[in-house]
């Protein structure tokens, strides 16, 4: 009794997934087509947008011949956001647990904190922390400033992506921890953080591919991180195009291995409460 | 064991939960705490294993003719591994397999070596014909094999007492009897428990002594026998007519 095959028109089938709770799967090769068909239409677009701008001559080449520049740019801009994502998750589980302390004043700090890095610009915190309170630290080096700078300001966001995971775990499943007489040290250890990476592995893999591309920002201070370098080679040559293209393929080149790992870390972390 | 209460109280905000309730038990096995919902019973139970505490300077518990500490953090904790405590629902920690749920306490608590622990959470696990479900999490298990894994994990740590809060509230009829069957073994076993329950006909199997919670009083305590049978007060009276009457 094959009921449900033959009346649906061919063009469903290419188009559209089968409907929630059918027996029916997604054929590998109507993904391929989508897929082919999304790239297509979006490369259709910009087609024609190149194609109204007449460009003129691209010059590719300058990229061949700053290679140099643009290799050590984008050296340090891995280096920074690698230094910044170990640091602000350190910082941002620091002041999480900060702001579930019964001591009022760390968790009211934590509030403040918190509230005053997520509802300013970057960019004022970039030049603040450079002219003003890395001086008065005697912090001189400019990269040591932009890690720092970088991990406040994400391990605020990081902090309350944390802290929502804490929440977001059962009272009951605390009452069983306490129950058979785990510490409060054990419970977070064994029943608490573990329940709780799954919920923030998402929203955290978001806040790491923005914090990758935050750290262009440093270059108003002149990190010379993979922007700074393509502004330069920009000034040099003018090729505006050519650089910014580049540059954003970089990035791209950096961001999607974060998102493919944390889908990945997803699956492999599933179990049903 | 030997149970004493007195005058114990306990307030969520300015709402009085128990008021003034008072125990003496010298000598019972198991002791039953029924009563409408919101009476207090469950509260009781929790403030009895160390869950909760009751308001400041309102009250004592001896257990065994040991008071219980609950102005200190640390003897809670240490009241709280000495007993074994079983909830409605969702006792069992969903990340970690039947196995390791009762392995975690021993090794983290109770100081066993990792194989030590699995070989008595094995041993548990088979008391009650769990042994196969030992390597799957708790998802895959029904209502009362959760149950019983939760029983199992309580009974391991070899507790000087058991606390059931409503342990068949979140099952159905024929879970409901693969539990208490569980129940009744320990307490033929010889165990001591507190048993907060709807369950009537159970309470009445198992019950050494039963008291009756009404608005956060004891409203009747008496043996098992005597508050089925004859009862003393209006209030249960009428409690026992409302429940046995379907």
């Amino acid at each position: 009794m094959d009921s449900s095959a033959p009346d649906v028109p061919l063009w469903r089938k290419l188009l559209f997934r089968p409907r929630e709770g059918s027996i029916e799967t997604l054929p590998g090769w109507v993904q391929a087509i989508n897929w082919i068909a999304a790239f297509g239409l979006l490369a259709l677009f910009f087609t024609f947008t190149f194609w109204r701008l007449d460009v003129g001559q691209w010059n590719w080449n300058v990229l061949w011949n700053y290679r140099t520049l643009f290799l050590t740019g984008f050296g340090v801009t891995i280096l920074i956001s690698i230094a910044s994502l170990l640091a602000s998750t350190l910082i941002g589980l620091v002041f999480a647990l900060a702001g579930r302390s019964s001591f009022l004043p760390l968790r009211y700090i934590t509030k403040i904190y918190v509230e005053a890095v997520r509802g300013t610009p970057l960019l004022s915190q970039i030049l603040i922390f450079f002219y003003v309170v890395a001086p008065a630290m005697n912090v001189e080096n400019r990269y040591l400033v932009g890690v720092m700078t970088l991990s406040f300001f994400s391990g605020a966001y990081i902090s309350e992506i944390i802290r929502s995971g804490i929440e977001g775990i059962a009272k009951s499943q605390i009452e069983s921890a306490r129950a058979i007489g785990l510490t409060t040290a054990q419970t977070y250890r064994f029943v608490i953080f573990p329940q709780a990476f799954k919920q923030v592995l998402p929203p955290l893999a978001g806040q790491f591919v923005s914090l990758i591309k935050d750290s262009s920002l440093l270059s108003v201070i002149s990190v010379n991180e993979f922007t700074k370098n393509a502004q330069q080679v920009n000034s040099i040559t003018y090729s505006t195009l050519e650089c910014y293209l580049f540059l954003a393929v970089g990035y791209l080149f950096l961001t999607l291995p974060i998102s493919l790992l944390t889908r990945w870390l997803e699956s492999r972390n599933k179990f049903d409460t | 064991m030997q149970l004493s209460v007195k005058s114990l109280s306990k307030s969520f905000g300015a709402h009085r939960v128990l008021q003034d309730i008072s125990i003496d038990l010298p000598k019972v096995q198991g002791l039953v705490l029924i009563g409408p919902s919101g009476g207090g019973k469950s509260t009781l139970l929790r403030i009895l294993a160390g869950l909760e505490y009751p308001d400041a300077g309102c009250g004592g518990v001896v257990f065994n003719g040991k008071q219980i500490d609950f102005e200190h953090e640390d003897a809670l904790v240490a009241h709280r591994r000495r007993v074994g405590t079983v909830f409605q629902a969702y006792n069992l920690f969903p990340h970690f397999t039947a196995l390791q749920n009762v392995t975690l306490p021993l090794v983290q608590v109770h100081g066993h070596s990792p194989a030590d622990a699995d070989v008595i959470a094995m041993e548990s696990l088979q008391r009650f014909q769990l042994e196969a479900h030992a390597r799957k999490k708790p998802a895959e298990l029904s209502g009362g094999q959760r149950q019983r894994v939760a029983i199992a994990r309580a009974i391991a740590i070899k507790p000087s007492l058991l606390f059931f809060d409503e342990p068949t509230s979140a099952l159905d009829p024929e879970m409901t009897g693969e539990v208490l069957e569980v129940i009744e073994e320990l307490k033929d076993e010889g165990r001591d428990f507190v048993l907060v329950t709807h369950e009537m006909g159970f309470a009445r199997r198992v019950a050494g002594e039963v008291a009756l919670l009404a608005d956060g009083r004891i409203v009747e305590s008496a043996p098992a026998a005597q508050v089925f049978e004859n009862p003393q007060n209006e209030v249960t009276k009428h409690f026992l007519a409302k429940i046995l009457k379907y």
